[in-house]
């Protein structure tokens, strides 16, 4: 009896839980993230850059994009190191694969790969949806300015009011 | 017929006591039996549930919908908070009082950050949750939000003398409110400060109520009950983050199954640096805290 009330139900009582369980093997799918923070009217890069001639030496920008400060590496880095320069609307990685923005966060994973690694199992930055099933990820860019990267400070919420006698409508209670 | 009175006779003696036996039975566990949210059965349960939605519209004015979700079978939530990442930035804790419907006045916060110094370490004589600059984090700080840690030998449900707290098959603590007595037990035995009482009815704006409510979570309370973190019951029994998860800039909190070797959880648990607070008072907490760098 005991055998058989086993082979009943222990099929029974793992279902639930191999479905609760998402499959490890999502996490190498690709991520789906929201598209990347543009500044408004800025893209695609190609409506201006399409007629312009490529300028492939280092420089300080100052017709335009000198809003840009770069504190990222900024010693050996400058913006054609990962901004493509055939394909505007495209960046590139180390070894030259075009890199949509879309999917920065491979461009990013090349130095970052710790963090990337993090990210990609959900450890490293926000992620929202459902702890068991549809999760929304966010681009590295929506938190860290890929040219300031350091994550700026925030003002925060108001202190707790310290507790008080009852009844009493300033304090908080504990 | 000539044997029929004396078969009735032994038959209907025997009927009786068994129909005796049956429905005293069932008036202990029904009407007159336990009336805990603990043990109720279902359909009495939601009979329960529905007098309570009644009871709302009628004092609140409020279209509350009280959730009965029981537990997720194989599921164990656990919770981990990257002390490397928290800025301070106190957006949890407000989302946590919209959320779970806290009393705004007097104040009810389930979550207190504490700013710690990086000297220091851990270090809860040398904390203090009113820090109040212009522009978080501060030099030479950093922060330690501590609500509830779900802990898995809890003090609080111990010490309660009316059973109106327990923790649920799925790991949550839980208060049923029209059990608790308001005797504040589980506060003392709490050595994390994470159980709070409405000293007053809580002063809650209708137009404020969060009205996506679970029977053991964030339904509104009344005077005299305590309350306490509940992982978001209400939202995470039905797969959703709890809001303090998906309000935190810094992604510094971290939400999952514990049964569940693909999940967040078990991947910090398994590969970063994890400590739980107040460890050597064997609470076995299923809050962790870890730092991701």
């Amino acid at each position: 009896m005991r055998i058989a009330f086993l082979v009943l139900f222990l099929p029974v009582a793992l279902l639930p839980l191999s479905a609760a369980s998402p499959s490890a093997k999502k996490a190498e799918e690709r991520p789906e993230v929201p598209p990347p923070p543009f500044t408004d009217g800025i893209f695609p890069c190609s409506g201006c850059h399409a007629t312009m001639e490529v300028n492939p030496k280092r420089r300080a920008l100052t017709e335009f994009h000198d809003d840009i400060v770069l504190r990222h590496d900024e010693e050996h880095r400058w913006c054609l190191d990962c901004h493509d320069a055939k394909d505007r609307d495209s960046l590139h990685s180390a070894s030259g694969e075009l890199i949509p923005f879309s999917e920065s966060y491979r461009l990013c994973g090349q130095c970052h790969g710790e963090k990337f690694r993090d990210w990609k199992a959900g450890v490293h930055g926000r992620r929202s949806g459902d702890w068991n099933g549809h999760k929304t990820y966010l681009l590295c860019a929506h938190c860290h300015n890929p040219h300031q990267p350091r994550f700026r400070p925030l003002a925060p919420k108001p202190p707790p009011r310290p507790p008080q006698r009852p009844g009493s409508t300033k304090g908080g209670s504990r | 017929m000539n044997q029929g009175p004396e078969q009735a006779d032994g038959l209907s003696r025997r009927q009786v006591m068994a129909g005796a036996a049956g429905a005293a039975a069932a008036m202990i566990l029904t009407s007159c039996g336990p009336k805990s949210l603990h043990e109720v059965p279902k359909d009495r349960l939601l009979s329960l549930v529905a007098e309570m939605e009644k009871t709302y519209k009628e004092k609140l004015g409020a279209d509350i919908k009280v959730g009965t979700e029981p537990a997720l079978p194989g599921v164990e939530f656990a919770y981990a908070l990257d002390i490397s990442r928290c800025v301070g930035c106190r957006r949890c804790v407000y989302a946590c009082v919209e959320e779970n419907n806290q009393s705004r006045d007097p104040q009810i916060h389930w979550i207190k950050v504490l700013s710690m110094e990086k000297e220091k370490g851990v270090d809860f004589a040398h904390a203090g949750a009113y820090y109040d600059p212009k522009e978080v984090p501060e030099d030479g700080h950093f922060y330690v939000p501590v609500a509830c840690q779900q802990c898995r030998n809890a003090p609080c449900t111990k010490v309660c003398p009316t059973g109106a707290t327990w923790t649920e098959r799925d790991g949550i603590v839980v208060i049923d409110y029209d059990w608790c007595i308001g005797c504040r037990y589980c506060m003392a035995a709490c050595p994390y400060g994470a159980r709070h009482f409405n000293w007053t009815t809580p002063g809650l704006p209708t137009a404020e109520i969060n009205k996506n409510t679970h029977y053991i979570g964030n339904r509104p309370r009344p005077s005299g009950v305590v309350e306490k973190c509940t992982f978001c019951i209400q939202r995470t029994r039905n797969g959703r983050y709890p809001a303090c998860v998906e309000v935190c800039p810094a992604g510094a909190r971290k939400f999952g199954n514990l049964l569940d070797p693909g999940s967040e959880i078990r991947y910090i648990i398994e590969h970063k640096r994890v400590l739980v607070l107040k460890e050597d008072l064997n609470t076995l907490p299923k809050f962790f805290y870890f730092y991701a760098t």
